[in-house]
């Protein structure tokens, strides 16, 4: 054997011989399982093949997702609903009444009103109002889904995090990719189903953002990492070639087979499969990573400089590779829009990194046919205040309203939904909350919300708890 | 449609259980198991609006209770009438076709198969009998079905029996060796080890094992699981805790068998038993391994709830295995336990401070107790060659209480931080209480309306809420203060106008004294620094051995001030930072900890020439209570106070303050329960809908009237008397819920599944009188862990083969009947060290803080708070092969090594781990850093210890990962591996010194007549028998 890499063909021989050699293969596997492990109320072991592609509960119009999510509250005011009122009223009190029974995170709720710190403008035939820091964004304003009216429970970062991405405030709940890819299995053998890209500083609420919770560990989401081994461990140890590794995962797998021959535990052929996985994942990982066969018109289009430094606009063209290759879920996490002080260069910043790969993504994906079947969020955990945080250059966070972005995947195009009141302070129609958001997201996947549970705790759980109503006004 | 697949395989999984049990006769009409086939089938479609909570309830009708059923709902039409099917109006509405009527309603999605409707009616027809849950109802030992040596093997062999079958034969000695080891201790034999083990009877073998402290450290795991223990607090910030005191707390506990019941009393109310020692304080820390919200926005007292609610939900799925969590925002709807019962036990455990003390060596208690015992020698002798002390004492009180001013408590209103990060919080005696993060920047506002005041007074008080009881913030409870801004601002003034005091002073401040170079505060100690709007200077007092003491401090105004109506006057609090500061252990600590002060009162005084008393605040305090009210505490306080104001005492204070300098550092801390004091009681009330600001009426502690009363609550602190009751002998749940753990940890499952529920969700298990004897047998034996350990590893049951046997397997796949023994892949912790065993690696060294494990740095890179506790480097030496119960534990980066094999991280109670299997495991076990390491070292041990040829060697690095000789097929495996590897090492295209030592320029240790190119060889054949399936299951 050769140090070059295997072909696809030997790959698949090498499987065969040992699928059909050991007669455990993984029809062998089901088929017991079937009996036995899935039977259970809530099983504890191994499963086969539970990434399996399942059907939806009735005919989805996304069959993936790509959230794009900009944790650390991006200012609302600043991008997407322009309250010239405020601007009016800069350093003036807020209306009392506005207050009653309001309680900010950081501030005295009692604080000046601050005016949006950009120019906003219509874009679009559909005359989206966007500020002039979304420059990319507006040119694709007839493409997306603005709702204005977003609501959540939670003020504090972290609570609010899991919040947007599990459905409660409280840790241990799977999060939207884990009840997506149990709910609707894998469409890609070789690849994890839930993949999470990371760029900026890490998010509050960690991993559990992207968790598990209480299904098995293998619903939950798997980085892939900019800087290092793209998949934890992905790399042979120093001095492993491929065909050193290649022949020490042949003796695994032939000892293996020997053990299941023998004591007969379906678990091992499984384990076998794991192997075979984690070798073709060495392979395709570092493919998939490697920008080097894109064209130079798409690494500008995305904005990307040094295609092998990290970058959320690195992770925005790496989310339409992985999209292509089938994964189901992608959720890119961005941080940190938490602009408490020196809001404009902040929120500048943030635009300058995050908006043009965004537009970019979305027009790529259209282009490739894969917008109409791939749904596109943009949004983070809550909105800032319409009052100032420390000098005049700053906002808190501000749970009663802000702003998330939608495209593809059965949303309406060039729509606006929900307003909020002269301060971008409350809801004044058309409340979205995390719920609802969340409930519409699962129907667009062909997903009840309310159907999709699992037992644990003797209790059904679901995404949206008891509560969320799919948002038809904001579907095709 | 997944619950109705869901259904579909229960049903078939119930109709296997039948074909197997060969009672099960055709032609005649089976008797319906309420328990069995009825029960869960009404949990499943009806209860949820004909339960106990009445909320939810429809048409008024409860189908929990027989008495109820047979009545009837609002429509007082029997729903159930025994006998007779036909004419009941549940089954009427079951099979109804008007979609209107139909039960349960089409939106529920839970209709009912044909199946079903035919058992139900059935039931109904044979008289609908129902009976109580079975978990509900206490544990009763019932005569052996069969004549066995262990009764384990009595019950399992006759229901074997009845479904035509026999037990496995009994496992090879090695399986046997590598199973029991591995159980017992978590580690695999030595091949000596192994080689010996038929040497002695297995019973003696097994109490050898037990007798082991690895056994600690193995069972210590399952139990951390339960009690979510990590190293840090979680959330966003999720900064470093030191709580490992309590994880040692565990393994000593285990290790020492101590009874289940004391073992939940000291971990739940340990801090209350008579006499409390270090140790039973240390035990409470249990319930603080809540995660704790340090983010800068919060209100403290949502996330204390939210620590509450964690705590219950703790105590419900690993002490009373119920799901009681549900009955936080309404009364459980499948089980009989009330919204109002919930905040019942909840008050239990609400009554405390969120303390952390300081945990002290062996060694140093006996320090301590030294310097306390002098004290008191010495304090003793002085009384009695100076018997008039009393009386002086007396005198002296007297004379402080008359000479003492009349200080006026000032009532803020505007409190706040200039960051707006720490929240100063009023409390009931009028002192504010530093909460949240901290915050150096404090300012307070208020309208004291007084005039001619003399007067300021700053109290630095302890509470319970602070590290160490405070009264500072910092990591050992010490504070430090830059100064204190005294300003006004007349009625239609914007200006704050800054005040001059005079005559400042203390009860007690440091030394003057220069700080190092590097510092940029230059004097600190005497308490006119905190006057002097010097920020270089600094007021502060810390006295070895008294470090966590009150303080006060007092201002004069000369002329008096006079705050008229209108008037608002400020104190701003310039306190010292020093965030980041490195603790005794080097940790460097964030935003949680700084040298602010954490509990303060200010006080204005009217009366002439006000003055600090000239005795420590701590004894001021308790003269103010009458004599007979003090605590011991106090009473010593006041009696210091005097004896130090003596003169003619110096020599024995002198003495006293000489032994307080040989108090020792302490080792380390820990987060524990506290009781409040009756002053500071906090009331507990029912939240509506669970929401920790929608308090609605008061509730007392009590527990729920399904379950037994509590016969001890007046004779001892509420607490305690709720610690006792959940382990009370009359528990029909305490005993069964940690048997079914320990067999839940033998035999890959529990004889429940649901570990964490045995409610009315929760069928009858296939095997309950067997749960229940061991149960009963647990608690009569002195509910000893150990005890039932060997018990159950005595039995034939569980020593059979795990080899699959075709026909059982087939029809019982999961191992219910237990036809054969357990095989399973072991948790992620024995994975780990497994290898780390194999290798020779592993160290044995108990306890101690956790060990920082090696993780990538694209890891470390994501954290929003980086861990700089993890540079400059890992733990190298032996600190590095620890095993995994001591690699720390951070919730929001898990350990991606432990993550890949399904240990939980701690953010919530987990009493049963999934286990998974996923090419991310396979890539860890192949490429992670430490077993990477492992394989490594393993190469040397084989060339070491393996004999000199490739036979011998195979054989040998066989037994030490799988605890047997390989056969002929696989040492032709090997054999091949090393042929090709060998080859390919020798034309040079593998670097066998990178292999073996992951260093080109590095060179192996190398026995004797061995050359790099073996070491390389031998690793490759090490990394794949590590990852070998036998090698990380248990057989």
């Amino acid at each position: 054997m050769s140090n070059a890499v295997i072909s696809g063909e030997v790959e698949r021989t090498k499987r065969r011989w040992f699928f059909g050699e050991c007669g455990v293969g993984l029809a062998g596997m089901a088929a017991s399982s079937l009996l036995g492990k899935e039977a259970r109320s809530e099983s504890s072991s191994v499963e086969a093949n539970p990434l399996a592609t399942k059907l939806p509960h009735f005919p989805a119009k996304a069959k993936r997702v790509i959230y794009m999510f900009q944790a650390g509250g991006p200012s609302h005011l600043e991008l997407f609903d322009y309250k010239p009122e405020l601007t009016k009223r800069n350093g003036m009190l807020p209306p009392k009444e506005l207050l009653a029974g309001y309680r900010a995170a950081f501030i005295n709720p009692n604080s000046a009103l601050l005016g949006p710190k950009f120019k906003f403008k219509k874009h679009g035939q559909c005359g989206m109002e966007l500020s002039e820091v979304l420059r990319d964004t507006a040119k694709i304003a007839d493409e997306i889904c603005l709702v204005r009216s977003m609501q959540t429970d939670a003020v504090n970062h972290a609570p609010a995090q899991i919040m947007m991405n599990t459905g409660s405030q409280s840790f241990g709940h799977p999060s939207i990719g884990s009840w997506s890819l149990y709910g609707l299995g894998s469409e890609c053998e070789e690849l994890p189903g839930f993949v999470v890209l990371t760029s900026g500083r890490g998010t509050s609420g960690g991993a559990s953002n992207y968790g598990s919770g209480f299904l098995p560990t293998l619903y939950g989401g798997t980085p892939l990492r900019s800087e290092g081994d793209a998949v934890l461990y992905l790399s042979n140890p120093k001095g492993f070639d491929a065909t050193a590794q290649r022949s020490s995962l042949d003796a695994i797998n032939r000892l293996n087979a020997l053990s299941s021959t023998e004591i007969g535990d379906p678990d091992i052929a499984a384990r076998i499969h794991s192997y075979e996985m984690a070798y073709r994942l060495q392979t395709i990982a570092p493919e998939l990573m490697d920008l080097s066969n894109e064209s130079k018109k798409t690494l500008e289009r995305y904005g990307i400089g040094n295609p092998n430094e990290p970058s959320y606009a690195r992770n925005c063209l790496l989310a339409r590779r992985l999209t292509e290759r089938g994964v189901r879920f992608v959720q890119l996490f961005h941080g940190v829009w938490d602009q408490h002080a020196q809001l404009t260069a902040g929120v500048k910043a943030n635009a300058a990194d995050t908006d043009r790969p965004s537009a970019a993504l979305v027009q790529d994906l259209r282009e490739r046919g894969l917008l109409e079947d791939t749904l596109v969020i943009w949004g983070g955990e809550f909105g800032r205040t319409p009052m100032v945080q420390g000098g005049n250059d700053g906002r808190d966070h501000h749970n009663r309203c802000f702003s998330m972005w939608f495209a593809g995947g059965g949303f309406k195009r060039g729509y606006v939904h929900g307003q909020t009141d002269d301060f971008g302070f409350n809801v004044v129609t058309d409340p979205v909350h995390v719920h609802d958001l969340n409930a519409t997201l699962m129907h667009l996947l062909g997903l009840d919300h309310t159907r999709l549970t699992c037992r644990f705790q003797g209790r059904d759980f679901r995404l949206t708890d008891v509560h969320g109503d799919v948002v038809k006004a904001l579907l095709m | 449609m997944i619950e109705k697949l869901h259904w579909t395989l229960l049903t078939a999984w119930v109709s296997i259980m039948s074909i197997l049990d060969s009672n099960f006769a055709l032609g005649t009409e089976p008797v319906i198991d309420f328990r069995r086939q009825i029960q869960p089938m009404l949990s499943e479609h009806c209860i949820l609006c004909h339960g106990a909570d009445e909320t939810n309830r429809q048409g008024g009708l409860r189908l929990d209770v027989p008495s109820l059923a047979t009545k009837g709902g609002e429509s007082g039409t029997p729903a159930i009438l025994p006998g007779n099917s036909a004419a009941s109006l549940m089954i009427q509405r079951i099979t109804s076709s008007d979609p209107e009527s139909i039960m349960p309603p089409p939106h529920a999605n839970k209709a009912l198969s044909g199946e079903q409707i035919d058992v139900l009616r059935k039931w109904i027809d044979q008289g609908a009998k129902f009976e109580s849950h079975w978990a509900f109802t206490s544990p009763v030992k019932i005569a052996l079905p069969i004549e066995t040596k262990n009764p384990i093997d009595a019950f399992v062999r006759h229901r074997l029996q009845r479904a035509g079958h026999s037990p496995a034969k009994r496992a090879s000695n090695e399986t046997l060796a590598r199973r029991i080891y591995l159980d017992i201790v978590g580690i695999p034999p030595s091949p000596a080890e192994a080689a010996a083990f038929e040497l002695m009877p297995i019973e003696t073998r097994i109490d050898e094992l037990l007798e082991s402290e690895r056994y600690g450290e193995k069972w210590a795991r399952h139990w951390l699981d339960v009690a979510r223990y990590a190293d840090t607090n979680g959330y966003e910030k999720d900064l470093k805790r030191d709580q490992w005191a309590w994880r040692d707390w565990v393994i000593e506990a285990l290790n020492g068998d101590m009874p289940y019941d004391q073992f939940i009393v000291e971990q739940i109310a340990g801090d209350l038993l008579p006499d409390a020692t270090q140790n039973q304080m240390v035990a409470t820390g249990f319930l603080r391994n809540s995660m704790i919200n340090e983010e800068g926005g919060i209100i403290p007292e949502q996330f204390r709830m939210a620590e509450m609610f964690d705590r219950m939900d703790c105590i419900g799925k690993g002490v009373l295995g119920l799901t009681i969590q549900c009955a936080q925002c309404h009364s459980h709807k499948f089980d009989p336990l009330t919204h109002e019962e919930y905040y019942g036990m909840f008050a239990f455990l609400n009554n405390c401070y969120e303390a952390q003390s300081f945990v002290y060596t062996k060694d140093q208690q006996q320090i301590v107790r030294r310097v306390h015992e002098s004290i008191a020698k010495s304090e003793k002798e002085f009384k009695q060659i100076f018997p008039t002390w009393e009386t002086e004492l007396k005198a002296w009180q007297e004379s402080i209480l008359g000479s003492r001013s009349d200080w006026k408590t000032i009532e803020f209103d505007e409190l706040n931080s200039v960051s707006g990060l720490s929240h100063p919080a009023p409390q009931s005696d009028g002192s504010i209480l530093m909460t949240g993060h901290t915050s150096s920047e404090v300012f307070m506002i208020g309208s004291p309306d007084l005039t001619g005041v003399t007067g300021f007074r700053l109290e630095i008080l302890n509470h319970g809420d602070l590290p160490m009881r405070g009264p500072g913030r910092n990591f050992d409870g010490s504070w430090k203060i830059h100064s204190i801004d005294l300003q006004i601002q007349k009625q239609d003034s914007k200006e704050w106008i800054k005040l001059n005091v005079a005559n400042v002073g203390a009860d007690y401040s440091s030394s003057e004294h220069a700080s190092k170079a590097s510092y940029k505060i230059k004097h600190y100690g005497p308490v006119s620094y905190l006057f002097d709007n010097n920020p270089d200077t600094i007021w502060t007092s810390d006295r070895r051995g008294r470090r966590n003491q009150p303080r006060v401090a007092i201002a004069g105004f000369d002329p008096p001030l006079s705050l008229p109506q209108g008037t608002r006057f400020k104190v701003a609090m310039h306190m010292a930072d020093h965030s980041g500061m490195a603790d005794y252990s080097g940790t460097v600590y964030h935003s949680s900890i700084a040298d602010n002060i954490g509990c303060c009162r200010m006080s204005l005084t009217t009366s002439a020439r006000p003055s600090a008393a000239n005795c420590d605040h701590a004894a001021t305090l308790a003269i103010l209570a009458p004599d007979e009210e003090r605590k011991p505490a106090e009473s010593s306080a006041v009696f210091t106070a005097w004896r130090k104001s003596k003169l003619e005492l110096q020599d024995w204070n002198n003495h006293i303050d000489a032994l307080f300098e040989t108090f020792p550092e302490r080792q380390t801390t820990v987060l524990h329960l506290a009781e409040r004091e009756t002053s500071a009681a906090r009331p507990t009330y029912l939240l509506d809908r669970g929401e920790w600001d929608r308090p609605k009426n008061n509730v007392l502690p009590h527990v729920p009237i399904f379950l037994y009363p509590m016969t001890s609550l007046h004779k001892e602190p509420p607490r305690l008397a709720f610690a006792r009751w959940l382990v009370d002998r009359r528990s029909p749940l305490a005993a069964r819920v940690a048997v079914n753990r320990i067999w839940q940890a033998l035999f890959g499952d529990g004889l429940v599944e649901t570990a964490e529920d045995f409610g009315t969700r929760t069928a009858i298990p296939e095997h309950s009188d067997l749960l229940d004897y061991l149960a009963v047998d647990f608690m009569e034996n002195s509910w000893s862990q150990k005890h039932l350990i060997k018990k159950i590893l005595s039995s034939e049951t569980y020593q059979q083969s795990s080899v699959f046997q075709k026909q059982i397997s087939e029809l019982d796949p999961n191992n219910r009947l237990f036809g054969r023994g357990p095989r399973f892949r072991v948790e992620a912790e024995v994975v780990r060290d497994i290898a780390l065993a194999a290798s020779g690696l592993l160290s044995s060294k108990l306890g101690g803080p956790s060990i920082i494990p090696p993780v990538p740095q694209n890891v470390l890179n994501y954290n929003y708070v980086v861990p700089n506790y993890w540079s400059p480097a890992p733990a190298f030496g032996p600190d590095r092969y620890r095993r995994a119960v001591y690699v720390f534990r951070k919730r929001s980066m898990p350990d991606p090594v432990m993550a890949s094999f399904d240990s939980p991280n701690g953010d919530v109670s987990c009493v049963r781990r999934v286990r998974s299997n996923t090419p991310l495991a396979a890539l860890t076990g192949l490429n992670e850093t430490v077993f990477v390491e492992a394989a490594q070292a393993m190469a040397l041990r084989v060339l070491r210890e393996g004999g000199r040829d490739d036979v011998s060697r195979t054989e040998y690095a066989f037994r030490l990962c799988t605890s047997r000789k390989p056969n002929a097929k696989e040492h032709s495996a090997i054999a091949d591996l090393l042929i090709e590897n060998r080859k390919r090492l020798a034309e040079g295209w593998l670097n066998p010194r990178e292999i073996a030592t992951g260093d080109s320029a590095k060179i192996p240790e190398l026995p004797e007549g061995v050359n790099p190119q073996d070491a390389a060889a031998w690793t490759i054949v090490s990394r794949v028998l590590l990852n070998l399936d036998e090698t990380i299951s248990k057989n």
